[in-house]
């Protein structure tokens, strides 16, 4: 709409909806067009360590999206990176860097497989998996609560908390697998295994886990609450300027901790999934470091919900894909995360000559 | 350095503006200034915060390029292209804040900016300060951490740094506001022993006292243009209170063609009414950099402007924020119609109808990137009709943001336009409507007018005085006299944190907040 008195003005509106659609298509070039340049320089990594990189990407495709198990193990995966998702784009919208989530996504792991298989000799089993849902959030929340408060009322950067918070809750984790936790019944150091028909139903006749719907379901509700609700508005607020917040009278310290409960939460919660939905126990020294990989879906995304749900399925497909064709090609199975990182650095390098673009056409 | 001969005793410039004229969007910072600085001569810049001084200094030491005009240097136009091509052409400057690194040594700053692939030369260093100290009769610890120093010895090592890289004009920037007496006095004397041999010195201040003490030649800047000059023949001429007054005539005069002067209101306030605002003994602690204020008392009736006059930076922000709840008060009471208000949050106090329109549009006023519409309503998140359980009702958002924007003409693409994007006018008529809608009682105007052009500035004030008339309660803090002139009824100056005098506004108020200011009885 306009409403400028300048003559112009009506000329916008006939060329607001043109524009808008250019917006979009720019938005888009930008994003696919520095991942496509992405994957060409990859594949020339790949050629200089003799590996034919068509062979690589098409053993990627096939493994991660064209069989049927491969795309299935793809959704899978995708359950709890989209908790995790969730939680870093509530941090990240209200301008707080949560790089804790490995930690917190640990201990929510561990705390939901201790939990369940108690649980479920008590009572029935929707309520054992409620029950441990909420273990799980809980203690992860419990967890961020110390780079929360330091945050909120001593202004503790809390990139380095959360950083220091996330090592020393892996490491405790281990030792509650270890000394607390551990299965009486094994020789390997794990928990007690959750009973495969006590865990989260799988989707039709697949084995697909229907924790991908809670984590659909879960990062859209996110979405809203962050771009439609008043609670939302002010976390944003909060993130865009912190000053205006204060000044608009929003009470910076009690959103602040929040935000790190939240996202601490959605975090611990992607653990519970991932034990309660796929694997059953938690195996002492197991961190797949999901929390990390998953933060530059996010940025991709630019914090957007919906497309973090796209970027989530492409970062699964690589991690599903990537570690068959690393097996197949004897490429390093870390290879999916040397893409990645060229593809951010790819995106960034287009964000900033896009950026110096407009500014020399401005002046 | 480039080559230079002319003999001291020639006194033609060394750097020489002509027309100078730098815009910013929506402000003109300096309007065809022209300025000769000349060896052996402290020149004074005066003024206040937004007149143009630091754009000034940032056009000579070559962090930006002026948009009109020239700057000479020995004559000849030179663009200044970096600020490394303004240390070769000579010029160095003190910046207000100090740009020493405190946790090196003074001798490790001084070689700081040589080559990396050359080892340091402290020999060199060494003897090069001795020569350059001995000179001035000061000494340097050339191996003391920065750290360790005070502000008045670390000015001193800037100043050593300048004079090591050859400089030929030292502009000192706000060089006293965080000295001590003492101190200020100390570089006062090195000042003049510069200039003895044969320096040119541009010094930047706004304390009148100092200018007077230490200056060679004044110019006075006002709003971007320098209204007037006192060269050395005069200044000679006259005495220190000589020199203040016809300073502060520069400063708070009257020009005959301002276009912003405006006849004095004609007003009738009840004097019976009650007070709206009653503030009393108001007072709060100092921080590291910013000053407390101490027992603030005032009482503002329906109807009524009190104007809050004072040099920048003694604590009238600190008043507004108290006075707004975003800043602690240690004590005191705030009475809003009689109700005891200073226990309430922000949130609560705007409730009840205090308003306050902060002078720091972009920095906390709004939220750049978001749309104009909800920067119009971001002091009222979550409440109805815009917010109803929680949600956000876009099309109700839209509906009064686009009344607010035709009631307040707001010149906007659309209401989806970042407010970033608006001219600092616009952006201002944002904040009008956001804190004058709807049950404002009492308003807190902190330099309503600050860095907006005539048009915007007249259509400000015109909202102020009609906030007035509507028998609300108006607090005006204003930097610029001619503004408060026109439109208060009484004035207070405040200076250190401390309301100093209140005049009302009559036929001598100029005079009596102009001597309030400076320090002098009204």
């Amino acid at each position: 709409m306009s409403i400028d008195t300048a003559p112009s003005a009506t000329a916008l509106d006939a060329t607001s909806s043109a524009a808008t659609r250019r917006d979009i298509l720019h938005r888009l070039l930008m994003t696919l067009g520095p991942i496509l340049a992405a994957l060409v320089i990859a594949g020339c990594i790949l050629l200089a360590v003799g590996v034919d990189p068509l062979a690589y990407y098409g053993y990627v495709l096939e493994k991660g999206l064209f069989s049927p198990l491969g795309i299935q193990q793809t959704l899978t995966r995708m359950a709890p990176l989209l908790f995790l998702a969730a939680g870093l784009i509530v941090a990240f919208r209200a301008g707080m860097w949560n790089l804790g989530g490995d930690g917190q996504f640990l201990l929510g792991a561990v705390t939901a497989a201790a939990s369940a298989p108690v649980l479920v000799e008590i009572m029935p089993a929707w309520l054992a998996l409620i029950c441990s849902f909420l273990i799980a959030m809980v203690v992860a929340m419990v967890w961020s609560l110390v780079p929360a408060l330091l945050r909120a009322y001593q202004g503790v950067n809390e990139i380095i908390t959360t950083l220091m918070m996330t090592f020393l809750g892996t490491s405790f984790a281990n030792v509650l697998v270890k000394l607390v936790f551990r299965d009486p019944g094994t020789t390997v150091p794990q928990t007690r295994t959750l009973p495969v028909e006590d865990r989260l139903p799988r989707l039709f006749d697949t084995t697909i886990t229907s924790g991908l719907l809670l984590g659909l379901a879960t990062i859209i509700i996110v979405h809203l609450v962050m771009t439609r609700t008043a609670f939302g508005l002010k976390l944003r607020i909060v993130g865009a300027n912190p000053r205006a917040a204060v000044h608009a009278g929003l009470g910076v310290p009690g959103l602040t901790i929040a935000v790190f409960a939240i996202s601490a939460g959605l975090a611990g919660l992607a653990g519970a999934v991932d034990i309660i939905g796929v694997q059953g126990n938690v195996r002492a020294d197991w961190n797949p470091a999901y929390g990390l990989a998953v933060i530059p879906a996010v940025f991709l995304a630019r914090m957007n919900g919906f497309a973090a749900i796209g970027f989530v399925f492409l970062l699964s497909m690589l991690s599903i894909g990537g570690e068959s064709a690393a097996r197949r090609l004897g490429v390093p199975n870390h290879f999916t995360l040397v893409l990645v990182s060229i593809v951010l650095i790819v995106l960034a390098l287009a964000e900033y000559v896009d950026h110096r673009y407009n500014q020399s056409r401005k002046a | 350095m480039s080559s230079h001969s002319s003999p001291p005793a020639d006194i033609s410039d060394i750097v020489a503006l002509e027309g100078v004229t730098k815009r910013f969007p929506g402000i003109i910072a300096n309007d065809s200034i022209n300025l000769s600085i000349r060896p052996g001569e402290v020149h004074v810049l005066l003024g206040e915060n937004g007149a143009g001084k630091s754009t000034l200094i940032g056009m000579l030491s070559g962090l930006q390029q002026p948009d009109e005009g020239r700057i000479l240097v020995d004559g000849k136009p030179t663009p200044i292209t970096s600020p490394r091509h303004a240390l070769a052409l000579g010029i160095g400057t003190v910046f207000q804040h100090m740009m020493l690194v405190p946790t090196l040594t003074v001798a490790e700053n001084l070689l700081l900016g040589g080559s990396w692939w050359q080892r340091p030369r402290t020999e060199e260093l060494e003897a090069r300060v001795a020569e350059i100290t001995s000179s001035l009769g000061i000494t340097v610890k050339l191996h003391a951490k920065v750290s360790e120093l005070s502000l008045g010895e670390q000015q001193q090592v800037e100043i050593v740094r300048a004079m090591v890289r050859n400089s030929r004009l030292l502009i000192l920037d706000e060089s006293t506001s965080m000295l001590t007496p003492k101190g200020i006095e100390e570089l006062g004397a090195l000042m003049r022993r510069l200039v003895g041999q044969g320096l040119a010195i541009v010094f930047i201040t706004h304390k009148l006292k100092e200018a007077a003490a230490f200056g060679d030649r004044i110019s006075v800047l006002k709003l971007g243009r320098k209204v007037g000059e006192i060269p050395p023949e005069r200044f000679r001429a006259l005495d220190e209170q000589e020199i203040i007054s016809e300073i502060v005539e520069l400063m708070f005069g009257k020009q005959k063609d301002d276009p912003e002067a405006a006849e004095r209101p004609i007003r009738t306030v009840r004097t019976e009414a009650a007070p709206l605002l009653q503030v009393a003994d108001l007072a709060v602690a100092a921080t590291d950099n910013a000053p407390g204020l101490s027992s603030i008392s005032f009482d503002i009736r329906p109807g009524e402007i009190l104007g809050i006059a004072g040099i920048d930076g003694n604590g009238q922000k600190q008043l507004a924020e108290a006075l707004a709840g975003q800043r602690t008060a240690t004590g005191g009471s705030v009475r809003l119609e009689g109700a005891p208000i200073e226990g309430l949050s922000v949130g609560e106090r705007r409730q009840r109808g205090l308003r306050y329109l902060t002078d720091d549009r972009l920095g906390e006023g709004t939220v750049g990137t978001f749309p104009v519409s909800i920067n119009f309503f971001l002091k009222q998140v979550g409440a109805a009709p815009f917010w109803r359980g929680g949600v956000e009702q876009r099309a109700e958002i839209d509906r009064r943001a686009a009344e607010l924007v035709r009631e307040y003409d707001v010149r906007t693409p659309s209401l989806k336009t970042p407010v970033a994007r608006l001219s600092g006018g616009n952006i201002q008529k944002v904040l009008l409507a956001r804190e004058l809608a709807e049950g404002a009682k009492v308003v807190i105007f902190n330099k309503p007018t600050y860095g907006l052009d005539l048009a915007n500035t007249m259509a400000s004030r015109q909202r102020i005085r009609d906030t007035a008339a509507r028998g609300l309660a108006v607090l005006l803090i204003s930097t610029d006299l001619e503004e408060l002139l026109s439109m208060c009824d009484r004035i207070a100056v405040i200076a250190n944190g401390a309301l100093v005098g209140t005049v009302a506004n009559a036929d001598d108020a100029r005079t009596r907040v102009g001597r309030l200011m400076i320090g002098l009885a009204a």
